[in-house]
């Protein structure tokens, strides 16, 4: 069984964001750029389904993405089996060109199972898993919480997959392979790879590269979108913000609730 | 092309879910600017239930395979609906449901998608989408001019009230599409929410720990305080899926929604997951770092102190 997972560099959003002059993107030139943490759920919940199954677990991500080589790295030294950088997709591609870059490269590569993160914070979420769905004529299952590999029976090759709804409420659904998954929380916290292991394995080096040529057809159609403007929030409201030493601050917080009645005294 | 607006009616064991009548009042607004008409889908058989007098029309598929959500099943039926019925535009709630469907539909359908929408306009044909990206943190404003589109929208951005109206909609009963008969993938089990030891949505005041709070081992600081203060600890969901909490005391989207006297959050960025299960609380305090992180556009006070200094702080003030 061969396990797909894509990983994405997404900006890191404790930073400050700027928007560019012409106001309808972001200014990536001074952003920190991080693996999307919910791919490294992703990537967790692979490598549990590979020690279950001695399935092979391969890492994928695009080459324009900022820094996201050492991600792919990581990847290996926790596990995964194999790195492959798509090229081709061009500086910073849109929703569509990337979904079908990941297509083209699972259309000549065809994996088993590809588990995304269920979505990535920074441009038009979660439209990944369900477009690859779409591309590659598979099933797909998004916001899911745990994948295992039905062992009984053997035939057809399936997994089950808990989907999460609002309140807690779950449902346990059976998928047949080949299958794309959205992958909310892995069963356990994400493992870490020590910095020596991961060292170890950039010196090796090793990461494949593959120009996948785009998948055909319009991804969404999110092509065709006009960003017309980017912009913080309008402030409707904004906190009223207490300042002072951190004990002066808990003194106006115990007013605000004592003058509520919530605390006594 | 026609320039009906259709929605996907979700619902839950009290009816239809607040988010459906949301799309509906909104839909309601879009439809009369295009002359067009509001086509409510109920999919599965049983009741329609109330709260879709805002639509036109119903539109119901009651094959037995649609009585609980099954992704592959309601993609089939939706994607041969909008073939057949030909709106202009596709609303969906930004759920599970959302994030199954919006895209794949959008695909098959060969139609344009906006996610996370939470605002919606129309400009002549045009349906002008304002979204959330980058966590909320800033605001898209995309303009849909193709023929067909389809949006998913965070639940609470538009208000009820325009769904929640009376009327006594047409309906049209359509067979399910022959594929029902062979979906690759099929429901086990449902699995209902595990009882925890508190009821967060009881609770009069919650102390709510996010990720800033970096270990299970901190979260001490916050149950002391909070045992001062008399109130119940809940978290955010980076925090349960640490294994710091338990699930029955995360707030959001995918947890439990709470409108407690006060809301304490330390540590929480305020992601619209997050935002969407404690906003209508009737005091939001916020302590967080980060003078930008989006808690603080809901919050009644906000603090920038840190929370490792302040939780001791209050539990100093509070007899501690
Ligand atoms: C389908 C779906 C459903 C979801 N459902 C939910 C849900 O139900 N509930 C939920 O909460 N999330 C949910 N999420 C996740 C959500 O998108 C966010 O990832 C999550 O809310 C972030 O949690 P956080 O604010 O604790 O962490 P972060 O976003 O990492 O924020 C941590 C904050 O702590 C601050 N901080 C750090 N150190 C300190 C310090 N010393 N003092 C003060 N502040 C500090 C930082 O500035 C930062 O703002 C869902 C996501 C998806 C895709
Ligand atoms: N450029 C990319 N390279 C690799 N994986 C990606 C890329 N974009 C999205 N993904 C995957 O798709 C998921 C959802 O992303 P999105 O649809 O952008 O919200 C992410 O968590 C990744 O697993």
């Amino acid at each position: 069984m061969r396990i797909v997972v894509p990983m994405k560099a997404v900006p890191d959003l404790v930073e400050e964001i700027e928007i560019t002059a012409d106001g309808t993107g972001i200014d990536r030139e001074y952003l920190k750029f991080v693996l999307n943490e919910w791919d490294d759920q992703a990537l967790e919940e692979a490598l549990l389904v590979k020690e279950a199954t001695g399935a092979e677990v391969v890492a994928l991500g695009l080459g324009s993405d900022p820094d996201i080589d050492a991600s792919l790295y990581t990847a290996i030294a926790k596990g995964a089996d194999r790195a492959v950088r798509l090229t081709g997709a061009g500086e910073v591609p849109d929703t569509a060109t990337r979904a079908r870059a990941v297509a083209g490269y699972l259309r000549d590569h065809p994996a088993d199972l590809v588990i995304t993160g269920v979505q990535a914070p920074d441009d038009l979420d979660g439209q990944l898993p369900a477009t690859l769905g779409a591309l590659l004529g598979h099933p797909h299952v998004s916001v899911v919480v745990s994948v295992a590999l039905v062992t009984d029976p053997p035939e057809p090759p399936a997994v089950r997959v808990r989907q999460e709804f609002a309140g807690g409420r779950a449902a346990e659904l059976v998928v047949d392979l080949p299958a794309v998954i959205g992958l909310q929380a892995a069963r356990q916290a994400p493992r870490y790879a020590p910095i020596s292991r991961i060292r170890q394995v950039m010196a090796a080096g090793g990461i494949e590269q593959v120009d996948p040529g785009l998948a055909p057809g319009s991804a969404t159609g999110a092509s065709g979108l006009a960003v017309r403007r980017m912009h913080a929030p309008e402030k409707t409201s904004h906190a009223q913000m207490l300042t002072g030493s951190a004990d002066e601050v808990a003194g106006q917080i115990v007013d605000l609730l004592r003058s509520r009645g919530l605390v006594k005294g | 092309m026609s320039s009906n607006v259709m929605v996907l009616v979700e619902a839950e064991a009290g009816g239809v879910t607040d988010a459906t009548v949301e799309l509906i009042g909104k839909a309601r607004e879009l439809a009369t600017a295009w002359g067009g008409a509001v086509e409510a889908v109920v999919l599965g058989p049983g009741e329609v239930g109330t709260g879709l007098g805002g639509a036109d029309t119903v539109v119901r598929v009651e094959h037995p395979g649609l009585a609980t959500y099954l992704p592959e099943a309601y993609e089939n039926t939706l994607a041969e609906l909008l073939v057949t019925r030909s709106p202009r535009l596709l609303m969906l709630a930004n759920s599970t449901v959302g994030l199954d469907l919006g895209a794949a539909l959008a695909v098959a359908w060969d139609a344009e998608l906006v996610a996370y929408v939470v605002g919606l306009q129309t400009e002549g044909t045009t349906a002008v989408a304002t979204a959330q990206i980058l966590g909320g943190k800033i605001l898209a404003e995309v303009g849909m001019a193709a023929e067909r589109g389809v949006v998913t929208v965070v639940p609470g951005s538009f208000p009820a009230a325009l769904g929640r109206v009376a009327g006594e909609p047409e309906l049209v009963t359509v067979d399910a599409p022959g594929s029902l008969g062979s979906l690759r993938m099929r429901l086990e089990r449902l699995v209902t929410p595990e009882g925890g030891d508190v009821d967060i949505t009881a609770a009069p005041m919650l102390v709510s720990v996010g990720r800033g709070v970096g270990s299970a081992d901190n979260i001490e600081l916050a149950q002391e305080m909070a045992d001062y203060l008399g109130a119940t600890v809940s978290s955010s969901r980076p925090v349960v899926d640490a294994g710091w909490m338990p699930k029955s005391r995360q707030v959001g989207k995918s947890g439990l929604t709470v409108t407690p006297r006060a809301y304490l959050a330390f540590g929480i960025s305020g992601a619209p997951e997050h935002l969407e299960g404690m906003r209508d609380s009737e005091l939001i305090i916020a302590c967080n770092t980060d003078e930008n992180a989006p808690i603080f556009d809901v919050a009644h006070y906000g603090t920038t102190t840190d929370l490792f200094e302040l939780l001791p702080a209050l539990t100093g003030r509070l007899g501690g």
